[in-house]
């Protein structure tokens, strides 16, 4: 537990190195890679923030319109992804129960929760639009599709992969199916879980930038305001969104990892630091 | 050794029968053949044998977790404490929290339950550390953990299947004495594996050679030595004779 505390030096130095790294980068493509006439193809890191968050100087007009456009699109995104996290949460998990109880249930729906895997979801997007709508709900139904895979995995391994032995002991004091469920199965898939958490919120935020190119009905999010800002050539403010939803993203991640932490890192080694 | 003719015999201090039990497992392995032993009030039985030749195949069919068995078997009590050679504690709770496992799976009032668990946890010696986890004992710290999950209950009967093979010589001894004590103190009846025969005749009452597969009963001895037993018993010239005499059965039994 110890080592957060007392970090050594490269800990943190690494990763920041590697963040100048990539930013010393971003400035030699802008001033080096392209020419006076394409730079705009590639604005410098500065110019980018200041154009779509800062505002000072020339920006300083168009700026606050942007910022609050964008920010609006952040968060529009954010509740597409949480809702269809929540959904696949939900789904997936009573999936994955339900498939853990009878190993027929398991065959007959596990080849279709691997096809939604396995099949581009970008093919659905259309049908799904004609089936529902072209705004907030079928943006969420791409996010459920494609976050859904990994808590299904996930919680199924976790689930069906206990210890013989614990069962043992369950079985020899005549546990019923619903102890045997929570006290043993899924407490023990919990760490699965949450790996599958993980991925699955990492995807929820794709899936809502994914949903967000296609169903462009109502309120714009940050996926389709990097569109517009492509096709209008606004590429500072293009970059921008883009550096929105990779901290969304982020965020997101980040928050599931502490999630995780706070729920078993307690039991379990491998959530701790190393 | 026990006979199925012996069965008139058979009174209310038996705890555990079985009697001319086979098993063959469905792919083909021929695991038991015509096992017959029993264990009554008082008694500390032994299992050693080869390894493999299916001395936990007896403990699983007669504790039931194994089907499939032809044979008899009887237990005189449902309440049957079973300790296994990994600790399996569950590493999501706490030593309290696992010690109350079964209370809560017999549906033991909280209150009553937290009690029990206290009291079983002081007795194998864990005291102090209740709110540990798992992951933060030692392997003695375990069974010690392990083997309080199953007093709560005071069984009258335990199984114990190879409960120390994991640990060091050291910790092994001292544990062997804890167990005699709460043997002792608990009066359990109690069937024991171990690969180890100075720690069956340190324990038992009575240790049975068990022959290579398919397992049979091919050899029984009577341990003399009067209970409380002290660790000073290992370095006496009868505990080595019969010691001797074990070992030679059991290379026997290798055959
Ligand atoms: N489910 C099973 N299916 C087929 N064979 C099995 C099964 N379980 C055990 N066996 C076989 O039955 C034999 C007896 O197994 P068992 O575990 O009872 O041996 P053991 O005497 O306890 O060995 P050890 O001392 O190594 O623990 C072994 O040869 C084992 O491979
Ligand atoms: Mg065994």
């Amino acid at each position: 537990m110890a080592p957060s505390a007392r970090r050594r030096p490269l800990e943190t130095a690494g990763p920041v190195g590697v963040f100048a790294l990539f930013i010393g980068f971003w400035y030699f493509m802008s001033y080096v890679g392209m020419s006076e006439g394409r730079r705009f193809l590639v604005p410098a890191p500065h110019v980018v923030l200041n154009r779509s968050f800062f505002g000072i100087g020339s920006a300083a007009e168009t700026t606050p319109a942007v910022r609050s456009t964008m920010f609006k699109g952040l968060l529009l995104s954010a509740q597409v992804a949480a809702v269809g996290l929540l959904i696949a949460i939900l789904l997936g998990m009573a999936l994955a129960v339900l498939m853990s109880r009878a190993r027929w249930i398991e065959r007959s729906l596990y080849p279709y929760a691997v096809a939604l895997q396995a099949i581009p979801v970008l093919a659905f997007v259309p049908l799904i639009g004609s089936f529902f709508d072209f705004n907030f709900r079928s943006r969420v139904i791409v996010c459920v599709i494609i976050a859904l895979f990994p808590i299904i995995a996930n919680t199924l391994f976790g689930l069906v992969s206990v210890d013989a032995g614990m069962h043992d002991l369950f079985t020899l004091h005549g546990a019923s199916g619903r102890d045997r469920l929570w006290r043993l199965q899924f407490p023990a898939a919990l760490p699965s879980i949450f790996t599958g958490l993980r991925i699955s919120a990492g995807l929820s935020v794709i899936g809502a930038i994914v949903g967000d190119f296609f169903f462009r009905q109502g309120d714009a999010g940050i996926g389709r305001l990097i569109d517009v800002y492509r096709a209008r050539n606004q590429t500072p403010e293009m970059f921008g969104a883009v550096i929105l939803s990779a901290l969304l993203g982020i965020a997101v991640f980040w928050l599931f990892g502490l999630l995780s932490r706070r729920a078993i890192g307690r039991w379990h080694e491998t959530t701790g630091q190393r | 050794m026990a006979s199925p003719a012996a069965a008139p015999h058979r009174d209310t201090d038996v705890l555990l029968s079985v009697c001319g039990v086979s098993m063959t497992f469905p792919d083909g392995t021929h695991a038991l053949d015509d096992v017959t032993l029993d264990v009554r009030q008082g008694e500390f039985v032994t299992i050693v044998g080869p390894s493999g030749c299916g001395k936990s195949t007896v403990l699983r069919i007669a504790s039931g977790l194994l089907a499939g068995a032809t044979g008899a078997w009887e237990l005189a009590d449902d309440n049957l404490g079973y300790v296994f050679q990994d600790a399996t504690l569950l590493p999501w709770r706490t030593v309290q929290r696992n010690v109350e496992l079964f209370c809560e799976l017999h549906g033991v009032p909280a209150k009553e339950r937290t009690e029990r668990a206290s009291e079983a946890i002081d007795l194998v010696g864990l005291g102090g550390f209740e709110q540990s986890y798992p992951r933060r004992l030692s392997g003695g710290m375990l069974m010690r953990a392990s083997l309080a999950r199953s007093l709560v209950l005071h069984p009258k009967l335990f199984f114990f299947d190879e409960p120390f093979g994991a640990l060091d010589e050291i910790t092994r001894e001292r544990l062997n004495e804890e167990l005699l004590r709460l043997f002792l103190l608990e009066r359990f009846g109690a069937l024991f594996i171990t690969h180890s025969i100075s720690e069956a005749v340190f324990l038992s009452t009575r240790v049975l050679v068990m022959s290579s597969r398919p397992g049979r009963i091919v050899g029984e001895y009577e341990v003399p030595f009067a209970y409380p037993r002290s660790d000073d018993l290992r370095f006496e010239p009868e505990f080595a004779e019969l010691c001797g005499r074990i070992s030679h059965a059991l290379r026997d039994a290798h055959r």
